[in-house]
């Protein structure tokens, strides 16, 4: 699908011209060292279209989506900066919108955020003035109609550009209404999503069948989450202890047949079944690589999916 | 109502050390529907206070008293005569709103609150309750199938579920309801689904805490 480009975003612009996106993750590290972000980069470079920056996820402090996003993008690798809406009201967010377009940012990806519970500092107030929906409405407002929240008007020179990123989660409950909260992200205005790591493939398609069959798919792109499984130990771990995946048994029966020392390489050729799955799905338009903490398997993933060489647009 | 809870004794000892003689001031509001700060409550604490004290070997006179309410003054007043006691302290048994009222009220004494107020809810059952308010200021309820996101989503999503609801619990706890997965199975239930869809709210704080501390002065009541 070709549209008329919305932002200078080099991801839209891969996806307008009907490639199959790739996108990656990387978490900016808990002190205040810009070379742990540029070695992460340089993982990354050359091997997906775009980074998706973590916004202190897990709730854990780390530093600021916005400086990471710039330190990825003066190495030369675009930004997919997040933004959740636990630690900001209204007022914070949309500075943050526009000081982030100001910046060179281009691709904004809002997420409601995980509870402060799970972080490390389970006494946080947390704020969830907006949630999600609501500011990828205000997003598009500030954007489409050049207004904040308030009415107030931006100058036409002076709107946030930046292409809406959303998540969208299959795998969580209640299990028919997911595709109906997508649809709900698609027409407050969500340019393209990405899912959480899909394992069970089974929900995966039936989820995409419905949202082809409800038209999300022409109206936003939507890319397909992969974490590549690391060891038995993991996929025993995300089964039973995160909300919001499901982990079919089969994969556990797979990684448990082959030796320890093996595993991560038999987790990277699921991958990589998963990916070529992507490729001929309908709906689909690219893959989210989520490697936190492994970045530097990311060359190792995208050669053995042959989804290198990046187009140069 | 209020949901209370009384604070732990260790804590409730902290306040009553070298103290010889404190009186405890229960309420017959809602914290003695919670079983937290009933006469009964305040017999039980008295006793927990004069035994411990025996033990220790050191003085302590506790007197115990009911009030009707002690979220309103006339109320409150029913303590002067027991003032003339000189109490080193005086222990408030009701939820927060009674030890600031009685500290207002008697500017001289010591006056320490018994009990953690917790929030506004109900009993789920015998010796369990829920909170079911946020007292936001501007109910919605309605528009939820009768649910309060704004009190039971740990996020106050207005479009929830979030990515975390997992069979029908909350990612915060297992102890926990996912109140959207309610709230869908409710509005699926009632037919009342493309109504619900076409909602987008975006709450207006300034009724809730965020508009800075509320007050209420209804005219017909002041002449």
């Amino acid at each position: 699908m070709t549209k008329e480009l919305k932002t200078k975003s080099h991801l839209e612009k891969v996806l307008s011209l009907g490639h199959f996106a790739v996108t990656g993750e990387l978490g900016p590290p808990r002190h205040a060292k810009a070379s742990d972000v540029e070695d992460k980069v340089s993982h990354l470079l050359g091997n997906v279209d775009s980074v998706n920056i973590t916004d202190n996820q897990t709730a854990v402090v780390r530093m600021s989506s916005l400086s990471a996003s710039v330190l990825a993008q003066r190495k030369g690798l675009e930004a997919n900066m997040q933004m959740v809406c636990r630690d900001r009201n209204r007022i914070a967010m949309q500075s943050d919108i526009l000081g982030a377009a100001a910046l060179g940012i281009n691709n904004l990806l809002i997420l409601s955020g995980d509870h402060q519970s799970f972080g490390d500092h389970p006494q946080a107030k947390n704020v969830y003035d907006l949630d999600s929906i609501n500011l990828i409405r205000t997003l598009k407002n500030m954007r489409d109609e050049g207004r904040l929240m308030s009415g107030q008007e931006l100058p036409e020179d002076g709107r946030p550009r930046l292409f809406i990123g959303a998540a969208y989660n299959p795998f969580a409950d209640p299990e028919d209404y997911r595709v109906i909260r997508a649809a709900k992200k698609v027409k407050a205005g969500a340019d393209f999503m990405q899912s959480q790591c899909i394992y069970d493939m089974d929900r995966f398609r039936n989820f995409m069948s419905r949202a082809v069959d409800m038209g999300l798919t022409e109206k936003t792109y939507f890319l397909a989450g992969v974490t590549p499984l690391k060891s038995l130990g993991m996929a025993k771990y995300m089964k039973n202890n995160v909300p919001g995946i499901t982990m079919p048994d089969f994969y556990i029966e797979r990684l448990k047949g082959v030796p320890k020392d093996k595993q991560a390489e038999e987790g990277i050729k699921i991958a990589c079944e998963q990916i070529e799955e992507f490729k001929e799905m309908k709906g689909i338009s690219g893959v989210h690589l989520m490697l936190v903490e492994w970045e530097h398997m990311v060359p190792v993933i995208v050669k053995a999916a042959k989804l290198i060489p990046r187009p140069n647009v | 109502m209020i949901i209370a809870e009384r604070k732990p004794i260790d804590e409730i000892k902290t306040f009553v050390k070298g103290k010889e003689k404190i009186l405890l001031v229960a309420c017959r509001g809602c914290v003695t529907v919670c079983n937290a700060g009933g006469t009964k409550e305040a017999g039980i604490l008295a006793s927990l206070l004069r035994l411990d004290a025996a033990k220790e070997g050191v003085p302590l006179k506790v007197d115990e008293l009911t009030l009707e309410r002690q979220c309103d003054p006339e109320y409150i007043f029913e303590l002067s005569p027991s003032m003339g006691e000189k109490y080193d302290a005086i222990l408030s048994m009701a939820c927060s709103i009674g030890p600031q009222f009685i500290a207002s009220a008697y500017p001289n004494e010591k006056v320490y609150p018994v009990l953690n107020t917790c929030f506004l809810g109900g009993a789920l059952a015998h010796g369990v309750w829920a909170e079911r308010c946020q007292a936001c200021g501007n109910c919605i309820i309605h528009k939820f199938g009768g649910l309060c996101p704004i009190s039971r989503c740990s996020k106050s999503l207005l479009n929830g579920p979030c990515g975390g609801s997992a069979g029908g619990k909350c990612e915060v706890s297992k102890e926990i309801d996912c109140v959207w997965q309610l709230i869908v199975e409710k509005v699926t239930s009632d037919g009342t689904m493309d109504e619900f869809l076409s909602l987008e709210l975006v709450k207006d704080w300034r009724t809730s805490r965020d508009g800075g501390p509320r007050k209420i002065a209804r005219e017909e009541l002041l002449k």
